[in-house]
């Protein structure tokens, strides 16, 4: 188990920056995810961190020891990839035995660790197999007993549930929690999937074009997004943006699209023009008119089961909201929306930097 | 009905070309188990007699187990060697980041076109003068040189089609680069490494020219060159050529039908989700 510090790191490969100035921190026993659209750099980091690819600038500690210069197998960090990588020339029980075989533990030691193992991820029956006679979420198990069977300081991850059908990925996810409840080791997940991002970790770094955007909770990138990139990034479906101007600070009045909103939030911008950030989950589509509502025209209605996502068009934005079930709309139509003033978030247009 | 004809045509195609491949063969294994009156008689007979006359013959006066354990140990210690040496050059062509690989690449198959008799005289030259002539060193220099490139392309296009996250996993799970190359690398490219073992056996088998040039004395003359020395001024003796020619052959027809499975097995087979 250990803490992983990054200090001002940087990959290039060749003229191009792939990751620019990496500084953060993942604490001991923590779950951590870098979670980012592909080609952002989120898997070369991982692979700077396994020592299979080499920091250009900058420098990666383990507990306050510098790693740049060590070998994958000194740095002691297991990987779960998202092909697996299973050897294919071996069983199962020699698959997840193979790290400890590495190490010239005794075999009697290791066929009781893998005997364990297999116990705890329900893989007793399958030890005599090869991966190709196993399904998708099996190899998965296998995958993961190989890494945790050695007890490594660093748990990696990259996408590891992105090739799984989408109910064994909510089954595995629960089961990665699990597993890091029980071991307690410091693990770092990669993912593109912002809601696998959301439910898993402890803390996210939320990457784009090589530079963090934001680090902090669930919670916090959630409801708190430091740009305009991590709240249409955050959340499923993504936030909605409407181009605003500020009328007056004190009481705060902003202009969108001729509705005037009053949030209380304190804010010193540096410009007029700003963005203004609605989840379509706070916004609320009815077919009657009430106070402080704006008429918009529905575009799409999708049911999701409880309620429906219902897309409309606000003056010539298109923008996603949500009804309730028994609403008597369609596409088409004229209906009405409305929100809460204060959960909206105020982004400087210029910059894209929360206010 | 375009069926049926398209489906004649295609087997009598098949038919006529395996009938031309197989016919020199079946012609001088038919002869060689003919009787020595058979092999001349005029008209001749079609059936042979199943005599090992020949066989015997062969073994006992032209000393043709002396020629195959000349070839035996060419071959083979060609084969070996190769292989040693283009699994390493294969794995660092295919994965280990070295300047100008294409051109390497390119220098290697180049290499392997050159005529052979264009190098004749040069390798000879050397072999004199090293005093390597009619040894079996002498030999085996040149057929490695010769096959090297064969095995390292086949090797190197082998490794490369193997999913990098392997070699990753191995890495991690605490392999450095011989065992990940001896445990991971090489079980899974079984089948190019059989293939290009195959192939440079029967090359180094096979080969005559630089046989015949190099191995002058009968000591350490292989199959090929020992058969063609079976006829004397006088004599041209039919029955023991072709009995000579089978034992040659029947090695190389036993290896690859031994190892046809291991070539066209796909091993890699759920490596990775597919």
């Amino acid at each position: 188990m250990a803490e992983i510090r990054f200090e001002k790191v940087e990959k290039r490969f060749g003229d191009v920056v792939v990751v620019r100035e990496l500084d953060l921190t993942a604490h001991d026993g923590e779950f951590f995810t870098f979670v980012g659209p592909s080609g952002c750099g989120k898997s070369t980091i991982l692979n700077m961190i396994a020592g299979l690819e080499p920091v250009s600038k900058g420098r990666i500690f383990f507990d306050n020891a510098v790693v740049n210069d060590l070998t994958p197998k000194e740095r002691d960090v297991a990987m779960v990839f998202q092909s697996y990588a299973l050897y294919p020339h071996m069983t199962v029980h020699k698959n997840i035995a193979f790290p400890l075989k590495m190490k010239k533990i005794p075999d009697a030691t290791i066929d009781n660790e893998v005997r364990r193992i297999a116990e705890l991820l329900g893989l007793e029956d399958l030890l005599k197999r090869t991966p190709k006679e196993l399904s998708g979420g099996q190899r998965q198990r296998v995958a993961l007993g190989r890494a945790i069977i050695r007890r490594p300081r660093v748990f990696l991850m990259d996408e590891p549930l992105s090739n799984l059908d989408a109910r064994l990925r909510v089954e595995m996810r629960a089961e990665l929690k699990r597993l890091h409840h029980e071991l307690k080791i410091t693990t770092i997940y990669v993912t593109h999937d912002q809601s696998e991002a959301l439910s898993l970790s402890e803390r996210i770094a939320v990457l784009d074009k090589g530079e963090v955007q934001q680090c902090g909770t669930p919670r916090e990138v959630y409801s708190k997004p430091a740009n305009i990139f991590v709240g249409g990034f955050i959340g499923s479906p993504p936030m909605n943006f409407v181009h605003a101007t500020i009328r007056g600070l004190d009481p705060l009045r902003i202009d969108c699209q001729s509705f005037i909103i009053s949030p209380q939030h304190e804010i010193t911008p540096e410009h007029n023009s700003v963005t203004v950030g609605i989840r379509p989950e706070d916004i609320v589509v009815t077919d009657k008119k009430s106070e402080n509502c704006v008429e918009i025209a529905v575009s799409l209605v999708e049911p999701a089961g409880s309620f429906n996502w219902i897309d409309f068009v606000w003056g010539n934005i298109k923008m996603k909201g949500t009804g309730k079930l028994d609403i008597d709309i369609s596409a088409g139509d004229r209906a009405f929306i409305t929100f809460p003033p204060d959960k909206v978030t105020l982004f400087d247009t210029a910059s894209g930097m929360r206010l | 009905m375009k069926r049926i004809c398209g489906n004649i045509s295609f087997s009598l195609t098949v038919i006529l070309i395996v009938f031309l491949s197989l016919l020199p063969f079946v012609w001088f294994l038919n002869t060689s188990l003919k009787t020595q009156l058979n092999v001349t008689a005029i008209p001749p007979t079609l059936l042979p007699s199943f005599s090992f006359h020949f066989y015997q013959s062969a073994i006992a006066n032209y000393g043709l187990l002396h020629y195959v354990k000349n070839s035996l140990i060419v071959a083979g210690s060609s084969t070996l060697i190769t292989l040693i040496i283009a699994i390493f050059a294969g794995y660092a062509l295919a994965r280990l980041k070295i300047k100008h690989k294409g051109l390497i690449m390119g220098g290697l198959l180049l290499v392997s076109m050159f005529p052979q008799i264009s190098i004749a005289g040069p390798v000879w030259k050397i072999l004199a003068s090293i005093g390597w002539l009619n040894t079996y060193q002498g030999l085996v220099l040149p057929y490695v040189t010769l096959t090297l490139p064969l095995g390292v392309w086949i090797l190197a296009s082998f490794f490369k089609e193997l999913p990098k996250e392997l070699e990753d996993a191995a890495k991690i799970d605490g392999c450095g680069h011989f065992q990940t190359l001896f445990k991971v690398i090489i079980p899974l490219a079984a089948p190019g490494v059989f293939t290009a073992a195959i192939l440079i056996f029967i090359y180094s088998w096979n080969e005559f020219f630089f046989a015949l040039l190099i191995m002058t004395k009968q000591k350490y003359q292989t199959l090929p060159v020992g058969i063609a020395l079976f006829q004397g001024q006088y004599t041209m003796p039919w029955g023991e050529i072709a009995a000579a020619s089978t034992v040659a052959t029947i090695p190389l027809v036993l290896l690859v039908f031994l190892f046809q499975k291991r070539i066209v097995r796909g091993l890699s087979a759920g490596a990775i989700k597919g």
